[in-house]
């Protein structure tokens, strides 16, 4: 039994923001990074089957540099018990999901569970990029997971406004993990000391295909969309909100 | 340019989304199709204004699969050889449109919230980073490209029009992925949806024990309170207490955002709102871009002194 979690470290933007002198993207010394939030759901799930199974081995798998591995590394010390590292520079989700193939076909999991978007890009795709690859059936967006370990399993997806389909999936398969689904385990200090001694296997990619997409220029927002600031020390700030509310229920 | 929009449905209800991308495809130049995938595709409402053809395309079950769409799609792309093809940033797009980009290597976009044309160009907006910077994006490939666009930007497109309707006819392999039953969230203890004033709170206010605070405050203030979803996915609060899109979509006459950082799916719920005023410590939140009125403040220090006002 094997279970392959793929993960994503996300690239966190502070209060400030500066450009690379090209204008292409943010420059990375206002970036600060962490294991993607719906990714260590994916994890905790994972780690779930293999505590209701018994037996099973975990191996969380990310597409990135070097430096990514710290998500590997927040993996195995939740409990992962492998950790693969495909070398790439993949940005965009179709590309990041042709990288990931050459770590995750090799495994031939019984399931592969990915985040259904990350923080940072949102873009919702690469899970379900993953699956055509891997010529695996694809359930996006679960909030419930049913599997005896062999067999159909029963997901249920997440729809807009909170309506639940269940769907019955035949493994192996591809399912995209939502938040709220379970709570992702802390990693005690000891685990993430002794996470940092073990070995993450690094591979390469295939490099191949079309990126989906090409940026052309990234930018700031237009602020505030005409949003008008309220100053003061939160005294004041607390009257004019009082006042602004006061007059709109009138 | 030739657009191909894929008609989302559920229950037998065509969903907004699906006439924001009809109006999307029409602005873009169209000819505009609308492909309808479904047992009774005659009996989806798809006559709008800017639709051109409307293709019935039967299949065995009313509801979505992915693996139905997947083929679907890529068949009438074969087919109908569309420039752009146009599907909704939703729970079910998400699902199979990004293994359709993926098997026949296409230009792709997810959470697309603008689009334009610089002459065949298409060029699509999208959020990087959290939403706290934009990005312009292009399709350097040959092929067509398939966009995911952002729900509640777009306009509705109108009743209108006088469509042609054709019908295609696709063999499917079997579901690998099967629809079996829906199941209705729970039973809400409070409707936030009839609510003329909501306060509501968000990942800022740092632990389940502070939400008494706010339960207190609300309550003074003649609020209901609603939160946003890491306070649901904490286990600290209801579901029916949710705003955003997996939650209620709400439109109260004021809506007070307290340490809401005002996440894409957030916004999407509350932003037809009379009156939004947000506290945030964070500057560049996004709730402040959706905000009628902002304050980068401590919301405890604020709330402290909203007490005292009520």
């Amino acid at each position: 039994m094997k279970l392959v979690v793929c993960v994503k470290l996300v690239k966190i933007l502070g209060d400030e923001v500066e450009f690379k002198p090209d204008g292409m993207d943010v420059d990375p010394d206002y970036l600060e990074a962490a294991l993607n939030e719906w990714d260590a759901c994916a994890l905790e799930e994972a780690l779930l089957i293999r505590e209701r199974l018994g037996a099973a081995e975990v191996v969380a798998v990310t597409a990135g540099a070097s430096g990514s591995e710290e998500a590997l590394r927040r993996c195995l010390a939740m409990g992962a018990d492998r950790a693969i590292r495909v070398e790439s520079t993949a940005e965009d989700p179709l590309s990041t999901a042709r990288e990931l193939v050459a770590a995750v076909t090799p495994e031939s999991p019984d399931l592969v569970l990915c985040g259904v978007q990350s923080s940072d890009s949102v873009q919702g795709s690469t899970g379900t990029a993953l699956s055509e690859l891997l010529g695996l059936p694809c359930v996006a967006v679960v909030k419930k997971l049913e599997w005896a370990g062999s067999g159909p399993a029963t997901a249920h997806r997440e729809l807009e406004g909170g309506l639940i389909d269940i769907v019955e999936v035949d493994t192996p398969a591809v399912l995209t993990i939502q938040t709220g689904i379970n709570q992702p385990r802390y990693a005690t200090l000891r685990a993430i000391k002794v996470a940092e001694q073990q070995e993450i296997v690094v591979i390469r990619g295939p490099s191949d295909g079309p990126p989906a997409y090409r940026i052309r220029r990234m930018f700031a927002p237009p602020k505030g969309h005409g949003a008008q600031m309220l100053e003061g020390g939160p005294d004041e700030i607390a009257k004019q909100i009082a006042g602004i509310i006061r007059e709109r229920l009138k | 340019m030739r657009v191909l929009v894929i008609a989302e449905h559920l229950r037998g209800q065509v969903r907004d989304v699906t006439y924001e991308l009809i109006a999307a495809g029409h602005l873009l130049g169209g000819p505009v199709l609308v492909a309808a995938i479904g047992s009774e595709p005659a009996a989806l409402d798809l006559t709008r204004v800017g639709v051109d053809e409307i293709v019935h395309v039967p299949v065995a079950g009313p509801d979505f699969e992915s693996d139905v769409y997947q083929q679907v799609l890529a068949a009438l792309i074969a087919d109908r050889r569309p420039d752009v093809i146009l599907v909704g940033f939703t729970v079910n797009s998400i699902g199979y449109a990004p293994a359709v980009a993926t098997k026949l290597k296409l230009g792709f976009a997810s959470d697309v919230f603008a689009l334009r044309q610089e002459g065949e160009t298409i060029i699509a907006t999208r959020a990087f980073y959290g939403s706290k910077v934009h990005a312009e994006i292009d399709f350097p490939g040959p092929g067509p490209v398939i966009l995911m666009l952002r729900p509640t930007v777009w306009p509705l497109a109108a009743p209108g029009g006088a469509p042609k309707v054709t019908e295609m006819r696709v063999s499917l392999t079997a579901s690998r992925a099967r629809h079996v039953q829906f199941a209705e969230p729970p039973k809400a203890d409070v409707d936030i949806g009839s609510a003329d004033f909501l306060l509501s709170i968000g990942r800022g206010i740092g632990e389940k024990e502070k939400i008494a605070l706010f339960e207190g405050l609300a309550e003074k203030m003649g609020a209901t309170l609603a939160v946003s979803r890491p306070l649901v996915d904490a286990g600290w609060m209801p579901s029916s207490r949710q705003v955003g899109q997996s939650g209620r979509t709400v439109k109260p006459k004021v809506y007070l955002a307290l340490g809401i950082s005002g996440a894409v799916q957030h916004l999407a719920g509350m932003k037809a709102s009379g009156t939004i005023i947000a506290i945030n410590k964070d500057p560049e939140a996004a709730i402040f871009d959706a905000a009628h009125y902002g304050a980068v403040a401590d919301l405890f220090e604020v709330a402290r002194e909203l007490e005292k006002l009520y």
